[in-house]
């Protein structure tokens, strides 16, 4: 994948611990990849986003939580093994734990080690704690893989708390006009995240993918907010007196076309530049995103004291300059990540 | 202000009309009395002279942000506007400040004539004070320019709901001569500063695009057709000795055509005349990209007068001796129409919109074949017995557009959009093949839906070559079949061509880059329109 070799790179390339292949990146000592985009052997997997996890591998290894989503999303009959956060595996010599990477419930950075070399691939990440998921722990390393998805300085996210009581005041507001409030979250993630953190201000209607995924995790033990799965028995006026949470493969969908004046909102980072907003046909839209603002990236990076930081999906080139610039050693790599929204199943 | 900047976002999250104007009639109820006539100034275009260049604001919010200019300006082509990339990019406020719009509003304008040191400690004092969405107001009021989807007529319709007086009077009232810092709003839109008896406009009456074949409008004899211009639309009403001249958008425009100025004397009381605006040089309507160089501008020199003379051609006439024509047939108004320009003094200007004599149907489309050497778009067709209805009816006025060029060409480059299409690649460059090379002929950026922008967007981000600023270089790939009005020779381009109007007809999945057309195709046709 890298060009313009020097020699330095030539010592990296050999020396280090994680290639970035045609398939993933790639731990040469261990022969295992770490979120791979095509078919292999043994697949590490960060978290059950489908940019991250494909089917088709032989084996998976990933947190406990990500189990039910794998199992719900690829298929019953995986070959998964799982670990809680912190306790370490070896394989081949290559000691492997998972830390929290606080983006969805169940999402881990990977710490791999090997002769004193320590490398962390982070997957997607938030340092913001949200109250559902494990909090982001930083960890010292030599290598460190970031994404960049928001990697640009006019990506600053304002506190939950605040985002929160804007959505309660739209919510409000809706409910005073006879309007039905529709909010478009990830089934995976964000879904859950405003279950929480719109928790006892009305009844919460769940589509049946996000309904499916929170009883995958309520068996696994997570404390989830109370919500009622819309069915086609579902009445329009319970709907319209709380609060709807649907995919985005929905949102310009027929369905909602059906409810009492539907109102729509969007909650992702994209919403914070106003032709963001704009372009999303919904009614509002609310700057909330699982993953790490500028300062949220600058801080988890330096945190980690690494020596070298490859940047993956995102404001790649432009984030991997400032780097550079401020005196961390930083590439871009190419990797087939990012693209949730679309990947986003259609069920 | 911090009124004005929920208006803005609630104006900004629908994209429906009667939402904007609900938005701005709560507005209008609940603001303070002395911001709303500057907030309707700001709405209307009326710019105040701008305290601050562009290069010093940059500069200052580049020094206080502490980034590089690089990543600013990488930035700026993510949000795709300068007041929004600074308020994002800004450390949070210190303080906050309450203070009114027009507080705001009168405290920038004195800065005018001050030194650079005053006018930073001032913006970097108003931002330090501001949130990022009253940041955003600041920045636009500085520049003054604050486009945000309300036109006049929005804006107008609005007034008029909230304050019950009757829409075309609140227009007449807003476009004239008024300062905000010298009027209230009661008086503003009441009018007292105009006389706004003589100016009313009637509703224009509009046409269907004809979809079918016109044999299905039955007999020819019913029927008058004319040319379809392609100009403006608009009315010219005489009252009392004053000339008024309105544009389809409902706006008055008299000021922006001082060659129609003779009709105040020229024409009788009681007449209202309705037609096209068009640029017309020795008798020859030419392109509207002509008459575009006459829009729009606040001041009208020598060479543009020159360049683009105004002429109107009138097929329609809605008043007579103070007398509403409407209810009357079209003959009969053609007839009085014809009688009203003969006793013009001056003649040529203002003109008779040509009918096109046809006994069948067939005869009539290869008429149409020649409209464009008329720099018509096609053909008028109203029926002789037709009433002047307000607005659009089915079935008395059609128009029978004549078909566009297309080409089928190559996109190479695509850069982000601005405004609403930032943070996607929506404006593209497209080639034809010329022997081994492609060569550019046109740019376009609309003609394609939301979800195809999606997917243009993520084939322009696997496939860039560029890494930095605005512009990609992309695989030579996408197909797409391109519509345009006319061909011309041009030596501003390499290709030696330039396209009219030219937008994106289809997105042509089902051709490869080696099945687009050729420049000779272009120039072959070029040869042919000679």
């Amino acid at each position: 994948m890298r060009q313009n070799f020097t020699y330095l790179d030539f010592v990296y390339y050999h020396m280090a611990l994680i290639k970035f292949t045609s398939k993933g990146i790639y731990c040469a000592q261990g022969d295992f990849y770490i979120d791979p985009w095509k078919p292999v052997n043994y697949a590490v997997t960060t978290h059950g986003h489908s940019d991250h996890v494909k089917s088709g591998n032989k084996a998976y290894l990933c947190h406990e939580l990500t189990k039910s989503i794998l199992n719900h999303r690829l298929g019953p009959d995986l070959n998964i093994q799982t670990l809680p956060y912190h306790k370490q595996i070896t394989i081949n010599g290559v000691k492997l734990s998972l830390v929290p990477a606080g983006h969805v419930i169940g999402s881990a950075q990977i710490r791999l080690e090997y002769k004193g070399e320590i490398c962390v691939i982070s997957g997607d990440y938030k340092v913001e704690y949200d109250g559902i998921t494990t909090q982001f722990e930083p960890v010292k390393c030599h290598t460190f893989v970031s994404e960049s998805t928001f990697g640009l300085p006019i990506y600053k996210w304002q506190p939950q708390q605040e985002v929160f009581a804007q959505i309660k005041d739209w919510i409000s507001g809706n409910r005073d006009k006879n309007k039905t409030s529709v909010l478009t979250a990830y089934s995976l993630g964000k879904a859950q995240r405003l279950m929480k953190g719109l928790e006892g201000y009305g009844d919460i209607y769940v589509h049946s993918s996000i309904a499916n995924l929170n009883e995958g995790f309520l068996h696994s033990g997570v404390n989830l907010p109370e919500t009622i799965r819309i069915t086609p028995e579902t009445r329009k006026e319970e709907l319209q007196k709380g609060i709807v949470i649907v995919p985005p493969a929905l949102s310009d969908g027929r369905w909602i076309k059906t409810l009492t004046s539907p109102a729509t909102a969007v909650c992702s980072g994209w919403m914070q530049v106003r032709a963001g907003r704009r372009w999303q046909s919904a009614d509002a839209g609310f700057a909330l995103s699982d993953h790490a603002d500028w300062p949220g990236l600058l801080s988890a990076i330096k945190a980690t004291e690494a020596e070298r930081v490859y940047i993956t999906h995102g404001f790649t080139a432009t984030f991997s300059k400032y780097l550079n610039e401020i005196g961390i050693e930083s590439e871009e790599v190419k990797t087939q990540y990012g693209n949730e929204e679309e990947e986003e199943e259609k069920s | 202000m911090k009124r004005f900047a929920e208006l803005i976002q609630q104006l900004e999250t629908s994209n429906k009309t009667n939402d904007k104007i609900a938005a701005l009639v709560d507005y209008f109820n609940e603001a303070d009395d002395l911001d709303k006539p500057y907030v309707i100034a700001m709405f209307t275009g009326k710019r105040p002279k701008r305290p601050v260049s562009t290069a010093l604001i940059k500069l200052w919010a580049v020094e206080l942000s502490e980034i590089p200019e690089w990543l600013f300006t990488e930035s700026y082509h993510n949000v795709g506007d300068l007041s929004e990339t600074i308020a994002l990019i800004l450390p949070p406020p210190v303080q906050i400040s309450d203070r009114k719009l027009h507080e705001w509003i009168k405290d920038l304008a004195l800065l005018n004539g001050q030194d650079d040191t005053h006018k930073k400690a001032f913006i970097v004092n108003a931002w330090n004070s501001l949130e990022t969405r009253e940041r955003f107001i600041f920045n636009k009021l500085i520049s003054g320019n604050f486009r945000i989807g309300v036109s006049n007529k929005m804006l107008v319709n609005a007034l008029a709901k909230q304050s019950t007086i009757e829409s075309s009077k609140i227009m007449h009232s807003i476009m004239g001569k008024w300062e905000p810092s010298d009027i209230t709003y009661n008086d503003l839109i009441a009018g007292v500063h105009v006389n706004t008896d003589n100016s009313w406009p009637y509703p224009f009456c509009l046409a269907y695009a004809l979809e079918s074949e016109p044999a299905s409008l039955g007999e020819p004899k019913e029927w008058q057709a004319e040319w379809k211009w392609d100009g403006i639309r608009g009315q010219i009403i005489k009252r009392n000795g004053e000339l008024f001249i309105w544009s389809r958008g409902e706006e008055l425009v008299t000021d922006q055509f001082p060659e129609l100025h003779f009709l105040a004397n020229e024409l009788p009381d009681g007449t209202v005349l309705d037609g096209e605006i068009l640029s017309v040089k020795e008798g020859k309507v030419q392109a509207f990209s002509i008459l575009q160089q006459r829009l729009n501008r606040k001041t009208i020199n020598k060479a543009q007068l020159n360049d683009a003379p105004v002429g109107f051609y009138t097929y329609d006439l809605l008043e007579h001796k103070g007398r509403d024509l409407r209810e009357d047939p079209l003959a009969t108004r053609r007839q009085l129409l014809e009688q009203t320009i003969q006793q013009l003094q001056t003649q040529d200007i203002v003109a008779l919109s040509p009918i096109v004599i046809f006994s069948d149907w067939t005869s009539l489309a290869k008429l149409r074949e020649g409209a464009r050497e008329l720099n018509s778009e096609g053909i008028m067709l109203k029926k002789l017995d037709s009433l002047y209805h307000s607005g659009r009816k089915r079935g008395d006025w059609w128009k029978w557009k004549i078909n566009p060029y297309t080409v089928d060409t190559v996109m190479i480059y695509a850069q982000k959009g601005s405004g609403r299409r930032a943070n996607f690649y929506t404006d593209y460059t497209f080639a034809v093949r010329d022997g081994d090379q492609l060569i550019t002929v046109a740019k376009a950026y609309s003609g394609l839906t939301d979800a195809e922008i999606k997917e243009v967007d993520r084939f322009v981000k696997k496939n860039a070559v560029e890494k930095f600023g605005p512009v990609r270089t992309v695989k030579p790939e996408l197909v797409f079949e391109i519509a345009f009005e006319g061909i011309a020779e041009s030596k501003r381009h390499k290709a030696g061509l330039a396209l009219r109007f030219p937008r994106i007809a289809r997105w042509r999945k089902d051709k490869k880059a080696d099945e687009i057309n050729t420049l000779d195709d272009l120039r072959q046709l070029l040869q042919s329109t000679l």
